[in-house]
């Protein structure tokens, strides 16, 4: 290793090189400082006129498409549900037209039977009426006949009995007075 | 020529490419000119192919380049919040910058532009100028009263104000040093190692055999030093981060 270290010194004194350690040479200072200057000045503008924005725009691009592809999704999703619920009440509600039809629909035919069997029974009705007034009258005639008939059998008894003509009115009279009793 | 190869110092030599002096002061083309330039060039290249597609469904190169701008935007955010998201492109060029130099450094016969002091000396002071430049600004005195912390007793406050001003101080310098050491250092590690392959498999059969040990050394440093790299980028990035956390908000 010494060996080599005074070869080292040896190198550096043929190169021409300044004795000092290379990163301590000040005389290198001023070059350096003014190409980092540059160079540092550059990259930067560099990065901030193209290449930020680019990155930051691709980034921000997809954090949008992200975005914009979950809003959709939840939009979506609010209209199937909306969707859902929907039907539910457009079926809720053809149930429950359904049964106001069906109610309705019997409610109808009730009534028109109810009709139908008021109009029946009116009819039997007038019909009892019209026979019990038949029935009365023949009754009232039966009995009218019945005074002529007694009328008659009085004096037809009468005269066979005791032989004597009664007259009619007489006997009249006589059915009458009984029939008083 | 045998010599220079083994000489570990070698690598940080800065030759003159294009002489240039201005006055007394020379400002010399160098091949540390050339890789700053080179370091721009590849970030720069790599960044716009990466995202030349701008597909919704990133490809691997375009997710790098998403995952490097996430990355320092998620540390930028985390230590100085929304508020620190106006220094992002600062800090993103930064770490590009640190990390694409110090891999670039990392192929044989390259130059690391980060492992000479004055380079990362002025990204330091290009941090911290911007931390007071910002926060006196913003907050006039009151930035401060980032060197005197609350809820100190009253007799302390002298003394914890003496520390947190040297604190600050140093912080160029801590920042700096940090990042050329460790370059400076596993290039030189690197180096000796290598350096001891080719001096043993000089001397014979033994010495071929011999210089297994430091090869296998020399590949694992080299994976070790890849990880220096971005870990170094990374330690840049994140204290470039709390500094500037200091100047958007000088009252924590």
């Amino acid at each position: 290793m010494a060996d080599n270290a005074h070869t080292t010194a040896e190198v550096h004194h043929e190169g021409g090189h300044s004795g000092t350690f290379p990163p301590f040479d000040s005389a290198t200072f001023g070059s350096q400082i003014l190409w980092l200057a540059i160079a540092f000045g550059v990259f930067y503008r560099l990065m901030t006129k193209v290449v930020l924005p680019r990155l930051g725009g691709i980034l921000e691009v997809r954090h949008d498409t992200i975005a914009g592809d979950l809003e959709e999704a939840n939009r979506l999703k609010a209209e199937s549900e909306a969707a859902g619920a929907a039907y539910e009440q457009a079926l809720a509600e053809a149930r429950r037209n359904a049964q106001a039809i069906a109610g309705k629909t019997r409610a109808e035919l009730a009534s028109a039977v109810d009709a139908k069997r008021h109009a029946a029974e009116a009819g039997l009705a007038a019909r009892v009426g019209e026979a019990e007034a038949r029935i009365a009258e023949i009754k009232a005639k039966a009995l009218g006949e019945v005074d002529a008939i007694a009328v008659e059998t009085t004096e037809a008894v009468v005269a066979s009995l005791i032989g004597v003509e009664v007259g009619r009115d007489e006997a009249a009279a006589a059915v009458a007075a009984v029939q008083a009793k | 020529m045998a010599a220079d190869k083994v000489d570990p110092i070698h690598q940080f030599q800065i030759t003159k490419i294009l002489p240039i002096q201005v006055g007394n002061l020379d400002v010399s083309f160098t091949n540390s000119s050339l890789f700053m330039a080179a370091t721009v060039i590849v970030a720069t290249a790599f960044l716009v192919f990466a995202s030349s597609n701008r597909s919704l469904v990133p490809n691997r190169w375009q997710l790098v380049a998403e995952m490097s701008y996430s990355f320092v935007a998620n540390t930028l955010r985390d230590a100085a919040g929304k508020a620190g998201m106006q220094f992002f492109p600062l800090v993103f060029s930064l770490f590009m910058f640190v990390l694409v130099a110090n891999l670039i450094g990392m192929f044989p016969y390259f130059f690391t532009v980060t492992s000479h002091i004055i380079v990362t000396f002025c990204l330091a002071m290009l941090v911290i100028g911007t931390v007071v430049v910002f926060g006196i600004w913003k907050h006039g005195f009151h930035f401060f009263g980032l060197f005197v912390p609350k809820g100190v007793p009253g007799a302390l406050v002298p003394l914890v104000t003496v520390i947190e001003i040297i604190s600050f101080l140093s912080r160029p310098i801590s920042l700096s040093v940090r990042l050329f050491a460790n370059m400076l250092a596993g290039h030189i590690t690197l180096k000796v190692f290598a350096g001891f392959v080719v001096m043993l498999s000089a001397a014979g059969v033994t010495g071929v055999v011999g210089a297994i040990l430091p090869l296998a050394m020399a590949v694992a440093l080299t994976a070790l030093e890849f990880l220096v790299a971005f870990l170094q980028a990374y330690v840049f990035t994140v204290l470039t981060c709390m500094y500037l956390n200091d100047a958007i908000h000088p009252g924590h």
